[in-house]
């Protein structure tokens, strides 16, 4: 049996359930079974919001992963990444941008989040949205994160993924797949050169 | 015969599974988390009267007379809606029905965009009418068949309650192939539907008498079943609707508990005294409110040890998870690994630019002169101003309150007393309280803050667009004292000018800030340009 208990995390509006749809495509196609709770609603405008998503060879019944036994955490965010450790297993591994959104008056002070971050024993912090830009497609910064933790979904090849790219984003044209998978391509390399 | 799998949320597999039985019409007012129910059905099946409705009461009445006529009818909402319809749908399971009527009611425990926790499956009891609770997806989509024959057999409406982790958790669901919709066959029979009291006492013996076939067809239902159990057990789970998912993720089999899971009520009362006189005490786990647990108690006497939402061994509020199921079977307390400390909350907040920044900004303005008044507020994106950094509002309870909550407390003395509701919330329940006060010539101000679309839910369409002036004017409100204005920046003087003079004046006043959502404003700018690209 191969699972993996996956947390996507950001703020209202920054694309985690985009990630979320490629990620359940590539699961379809691939005959994986996969749950995938979201928030939608009011925490929408803003708030923060996370999505739980499962993926396993074996029948999934809840659609919440139980506390302490998430393999991973995806975040547009990081204080929205930490909000979620307490979901990790002990082997678990985060995988974050590491541009503050401020959205709120009391934002914790930068440098000791980031130095509480860097505490966490497995974990990868990126500007996304720099590496975004550099690469000529700043709207797909959400791409280069699910590239950047394409190696960790492991159940599911980094082909898999970008196949689902170009199935999820084919009705946009073909600039919108190629900006797409290249944004993935260079996050699955920004953390391969580490 | 599964034809296809698809990944669906469960709102959307509840909508292809009305479409795949036939339905002709689905009615319902929008409210998280049932409104992509309706939005799936809209965008997939145009051969399916789709329109979003006034209220969950017109909606409920309309597929009443879609039932009368002889076809299928779905009617969705939130929880809190079924207190709108509850009038219909209570008199529904009187008259009975004619086409095959579903009733979809969301539930939202944990109240994640909600003003309560009421649980819908009170309701489908007192109505007197059978209820299914589906546990996934899949039988989500299934049940839905399922749920229209269970209503024509019967001839009574049927309620289906989920809650919003169904709702929105999306599963691969195997489809089959579609029903055709039903034909005209309109009902000739007038004394069921005539509700005069001789006929309603008719009627009503009728539904009565259908109790007991309604509790075999529970006895008897595929839903109903126990999937895990032994000779004897120490301990029974009886796993109502999405609780089942929690009770099987923490394997019950390896902790030699037994299941019965539950999807159908009446409660089968006979297979609960069976599956509990083969254990020594029963958890019950379900969703929500302790309505079965309650129910249960009663069925076994006081003697019989049971555990659940009321005795402490499950949270008695709240959303359920597997962590609260794991330590009500027996599990440990765990110690997880990483425990955060610099984290704070981020609650959601008025986009950037919208018109009910506004209107709040000017409303505080003109409020800072009179310290004695008070603002009622309503149900929509605008409660967030509720919130800093506007502080703006100091009621918020159902929807329409503001209008009729503002009159009664000027009635009491109160002033100013101010009424801000939105355009979609006018038109569900405001506009019968504004004619109360104009009725009464109540001392009072509403401001209808109109973005032209019901934005909370996502920006579908919303019902009185251009017909404010008319129905405000048409409600009496008097010409002069019913202003239309634009909350942008520039226009706070003339806005702050009409606020103070219309609070000076001694009667009901209307204020219709009036700007479109900025969410469905960029999505239609959006639109444009792409249609553009091609």
């Amino acid at each position: 049996m191969s699972k993996k208990d996956i947390i996507l995390a950001g703020v209202g509006g920054q694309g985690i359930l985009t990630i979320a749809t490629i990620i359940g495509n590539a699961a379809a196609a691939a005959g994986v079974n996969l749950k995938q709770a979201e928030v939608h609603g009011m925490s929408q405008r803003g708030g923060d919001v996370q999505s739980n998503l499962r993926l396993s060879t074996e029948p999934i019944y809840s659609d919440l992963i139980q506390n302490g036994s998430a393999d991973l955490i995806i975040s547009m965010e990081p204080m929205e990444a930490l909000r979620y450790v307490s979901c990790l297993n002990n082997c678990g591994w985060v995988v974050s941008s590491s541009v503050p959104y401020k959205n709120i008056p009391n934002y914790p002070d930068e440098q000791i989040l980031k130095e509480e971050i860097n505490t966490l024993p497995r974990v990868v912090t990126l500007d996304i949205e720099q590496i975004a830009k550099d690469g000529g497609t700043p709207k797909s910064a959400n791409v280069v994160l699910l590239g950047m933790a394409a190696r960790y979904i492991e159940i599911l090849s980094t082909q898999e993924l970008r196949d689902a790219i170009e199935r999820v984003f084919a009705a946009k044209g073909k600039k919108v797949v190629d900006d797409n998978l290249r944004a993935f391509d260079m996050g699955l390399e920004a953390v391969t050169e580490e | 015969m599964m034809i296809e799998r698809k990944l669906l949320l469960g709102d959307e597999a509840i909508a292809l599974g009305a479409i795949h039985a036939g339905i002709s019409g689905v009615y319902a007012y929008p409210g998280t988390p049932s409104t992509e129910i309706t939005e799936f059905i809209q965008a997939y099946a145009p051969e399916v009267r789709s329109r979003w409705c006034t209220n969950e009461k017109t909606a409920m009445e309309a597929a009443l007379g879609m039932s009368y006529a002889g076809k299928r009818a779905i009617v969705c909402m939130k929880h809190v809606g079924m207190n709108v319809a509850a009038d219909a749908f209570v008199n529904s399971a009187i008259t009975g029905v004619n086409g095959g009527v579903v009733v979809l009611a969301a539930d939202d425990p944990s109240m994640h965009s909600s003003q309560n926790e009421q649980d819908s499956r009170f309701y489908g009891k007192f109505a007197m009418v059978p209820i299914l609770e589906p546990s996934s997806q899949q039988e989500a989509y299934d049940m839905m068949l399922y749920a229209f024959e269970l209503s024509e057999n019967y001839r009574v409406p049927v309620l289906m309650r989920i809650v919003t982790r169904l709702a929105h958790s999306r599963a691969g669901v195997e489809v089959t192939l579609p029903q055709p919709q039903k034909a005209l066959e309109v009902e000739s029979d007038r004394t069921h539907w005539v509700l005069l009291p001789g006929n309603a006492r008719r009627q009503y013996a009728s539904l009565v008498a259908k109790q007991s076939d309604m509790l075999t067809s529970s006895e008897q239902s595929p839903y109903n079943k126990v999937v895990a159990k032994g000779e004897h057990c120490s301990l029974g789970v009886v796993a109502c609707g999405i609780a089942y998912n929690y009770v099987m993720e923490n394997a019950p089999e390896t902790r030699g508990v037994a299941v019965l899971k539950i999807s159908q009520y009446p409660l089968p009362e006979n297979t609960i005294r069976e599956f509990a006189s083969k254990c020594d005490c029963l958890l019950i786990a379900e969703d929500g409110q302790p309505v079965v647990e309650e129910q249960v108690k009663a069925l076994l006497g006081a003697d019989y040890p049971l555990k659940g939402r009321l005795t402490g061994d499950l949270p008695r509020m709240g959303e359920l998870t597997p962590d609260a199921l794991d330590l009500a079977l027996g599990g440990d307390v765990k110690n997880v690994p990483y425990m955060a400390q610099n984290v704070v909350s981020r609650p959601p907040a008025l986009c950037q630019g919208c018109g009910h920044r506004d209107v709040y900004d000017a409303l505080n303005r003109v409020i800072k002169e009179y310290p004695s008044a008070r603002v009622f507020g309503d149900i929509g994106c605008y409660t967030l101003g509720a919130l800093p950094p506007f502080r703006a509002i100091d009621s918020c309870v159902d929807m329409g309150a503001s209008i009729t909550m503002a009159k009664g407390a000027a009635d009491a003395g109160l002033h100013p007393a101010i009424a801000v509701i939105g355009d979609s919330t006018f038109t569900h329940s405001g506009m019968t309280g504004l004619l109360d006060a104009v009725n009464d010539n109540s001392n009072i101000t509403v401001i209808i803050s109109d973005n032209l679309t019901t934005a909370m839910t996502g920006g579908q369409d919303s019902a009185g667009t251009n017909k404010f002036e008319a129905i405000c004017r048409g409600l009496g409100v008097e010409p002069e004292h019913l202003h239309v204005v634009v909350p942008i920046p520039k226009n706070m003087e003339e806005i702050t000018c009409i606020i103070r003079q219309e609070i000076e004046y001694e009667g009901v006043s209307v204020i219709i800030p009036r700007r479109e959502c900025i969410q469905t404003l960029n999505r239609k700018l959006r639109q444009k340009r792409a249609g553009k690209d091609e």
